[in-house]
């Protein structure tokens, strides 16, 4: 018996927004099918890497991750350079940590961002410590020093948007909205940013995943669902996705323990950046636009699978 | 995985109302400009366009109507009206694929108009009666629905441009129908997968009632959990959206949020 062909077309597309400097600028989303489905649909950019980099050395990071990044983790400028230069990091993802730990002048942080900005030349994410209050001081100044550089600034939450909308409508920068891992709280936001006239293309989604093996599959089906509803027509749905790969699975007992304390699970050096590397092309799957990676050799491995399966296009 | 939310099928542009018929007449855009943009802004996503009885020359008001409309919005149109040389006329200026209505399950008149359909790349709405009339009960109605979605589906016409119309008639003299009508529709979505689209003119229901809006809200309720997915309908009846957006939102065609209201009139 001849089987049918099932072909599913959808109604709505993924939003498309543009990030970077007028000379170096990328575009995320734009897709009207699921993820490489190219007999459904069109999918005009590809899933993009961006390497994290630290304003400081994260504790408890594993000696072969420390390894294979270099002496560059002491300057974050050279570190966000040596990504592109050598790793090829489509975006640097900029994470603060410094601010909420120590006394350092916002000034200088806004200068930090803006040195990597200019050494890069990539798209940059700027990532806030996660304290609202000193968000709220911290993120404006970034995005002044940044104005023009069509940034990416998180996080937004639905307790606490209206600064950073306000300040990346005024420097026309893009939000990232997170939701803990939860959709409704994600329209939510979504709905929240866009009564601030924050147009709906400078919005990003964050579903604040986890790593493998911490909820993730629990992200990739909201994920997935997300991308659903936006295909479907759902036009406060229809925000390109970002996935935290890094930060995530250095936080993992996974890829701390050595293989002395756990000797069943192997070797930390490969076993890390297989973590990274299985956690960014599973959510590559759920739909992510833009994964945050560190190990340089996961960064490899996960544009080789993007470049095959973009290939298939 | 959630079903996608009601095809809102605005009503008003209908010769029937007075508003439209003075303009027809008169040819004066103006009005039916404004209905045109105030019912997309109101969450129409179809546009009905009916001459009803405000012209001695139908095709003309017709052709008029659609360009009319043409001019403001993109928004696609439904061509209302039983004759078909009127739906010809319509289909000649009309620029987007549009919704014919309507035809019904009599053989040799649901076959001219699956084929105009097929031509022009429209969606067809069709009601469940046939030459021996509307069905007073489910089950002729189901017959009438078997044998259209047979024949789309031999003639080659999509189910997602098929509409199925069983027919909802005035509560006030036939009040065992609304309930045929819940029970037929939810046949109607087992006669093939994916179903056709479902549909109703909804304000039939409260034809000549005192209390038009409550009843209309609340049919349309009732048979959207019977799988109705689109209506021809005042979209300009606000507590009626709400109660049709709340049902979307219950049945989980759409994503809910705290704001979900505002989501649906935002987009």
């Amino acid at each position: 018996m001849p089987v049918q062909r099932v072909v599913q077309r959808w109604s709505g597309s993924v939003n498309v927004v543009t990030v970077g400097p007028e000379n170096a600028s990328l575009q995320l989303g734009g897709q009207t099918s699921l993820p490489f489905l190219y007999d459904e649909g069109e999918l005009p950019n590809p899933p993009r890497i961006a390497m994290e980099v630290y304003d400081k050395v994260p504790e408890g990071w594993p000696a072969p991750l420390l390894e294979a990044l270099g002496d560059v983790v002491h300057d974050p400028v050279a570190w966000a350079q040596k990504c592109v230069q050598q790793w090829q990091a489509d975006m640097i993802c900029l994470r603060l940590i410094r601010p909420s730990e120590e006394e350092v002048s916002l000034d200088s942080v806004a200068q930090l961002a803006r040195a990597i900005q200019d050494a890069a030349g990539v798209p940059l994410i700027i990532w806030g410590t996660g304290e609202g209050d000193l968000d709220n001081e911290l993120l404006p100044q970034c995005s002044q020093a940044l104005r023009g550089s069509r940034c990416l600034l998180g996080v937004a939450k639905q307790e606490n948007y209206k600064t950073l909308a306000a300040t990346c409508i005024a420097d026309g920068h893009s939000v990232i909205a997170e939701s803990p891992i939860d959709i409704n709280i994600c329209k939510q936001v979504n709905i929240l940013l866009s009564e601030m006239d924050l147009p709906l293309d400078r919005i990003l989604i964050y579903p604040a995943n986890g790593a493998l093996g911490y909820g993730f599959e629990y992200a990739y089906s909201i994920m997935e669902r997300t991308r659903l509803a936006a295909l479907g027509g759902d036009r406060m749905m229809a925000m390109p996705l970002l996935a935290v790969v890094g930060a995530e699975v250095y936080r993992a007992k996974e890829s701390k323990a050595t293989e002395e304390e756990a000797p069943e699970w192997g070797a930390l050096g490969p076993r890390i950046v297989a973590w990274e590397t299985c956690t960014a092309v599973g959510y590559l799957q759920a739909g992510a636009d833009v994964v945050t990676l560190c190990h340089p050799e996961a960064v490899e491995t996960v544009r080789a699978f993007v470049k095959e399966l973009v290939g298939k296009q | 995985m959630p079903q996608s939310s009601m095809i809102v099928i605005g009503e008003r542009i209908n010769g029937m109302f007075r508003d439209v018929k003075r303009a027809i007449r008169k040819r004066d855009p103006e009005p039916i400009q404004q209905l045109a943009l105030d019912q997309v802004k109101a969450g129409a996503d179809l546009l009905d366009v009916n001459v009803g009885a405000a012209s001695s020359r139908p095709e003309k008001a017709m052709q008029w109507l659609v360009k009319t409309i043409q001019e403001v919005t993109d928004t696609p149109l439904t061509l209302d009206n039983p004759k078909l040389e009127i739906i010809q006329a319509g289909l000649e200026v009309v620029k987007h694929p549009p919704l014919i209505n309507s035809t019904n399950a009599d053989p040799e008149r649901l076959e001219i108009y699956l084929q105009l359909a097929l031509e022009h790349n429209a969606s067809l709405l069709c009601l469940t009666m046939d030459k021996s009339g509307v069905p007073q009960d489910v089950n002729r109605r189901v017959e009438c629905a078997a044998v259209i979605v047979s024949t789309a589906q031999v003639m080659g016409l999509p189910m997602e441009r098929l509409y199925i119309d069983p027919i909802i008639l005035p509560v006030n003299c036939a009040q065992e129908q609304p309930g045929f009508i819940l029970e037929a529709l939810s046949q109607f979505r087992y006669l093939s997968d994916p179903p056709p689209h479902l549909v109703v003119g909804l304000s039939n229901v409260s034809q000549g009632a005192p209390e038009r809006s409550l009843i209309n809200r609340t049919c349309l309720v009732l048979c959207m959990a019977a799988g109705l997915d689109a209506a021809i309908l005042d979209p300009f009846d606000t507590e009626l959206m709400d109660a049709m957006i709340t049902a979307d939102v219950l049945l989980n065609r759409q994503i809910y949020s705290d704001s979900y209201l505002k989501a649906y009139r935002s987009r």
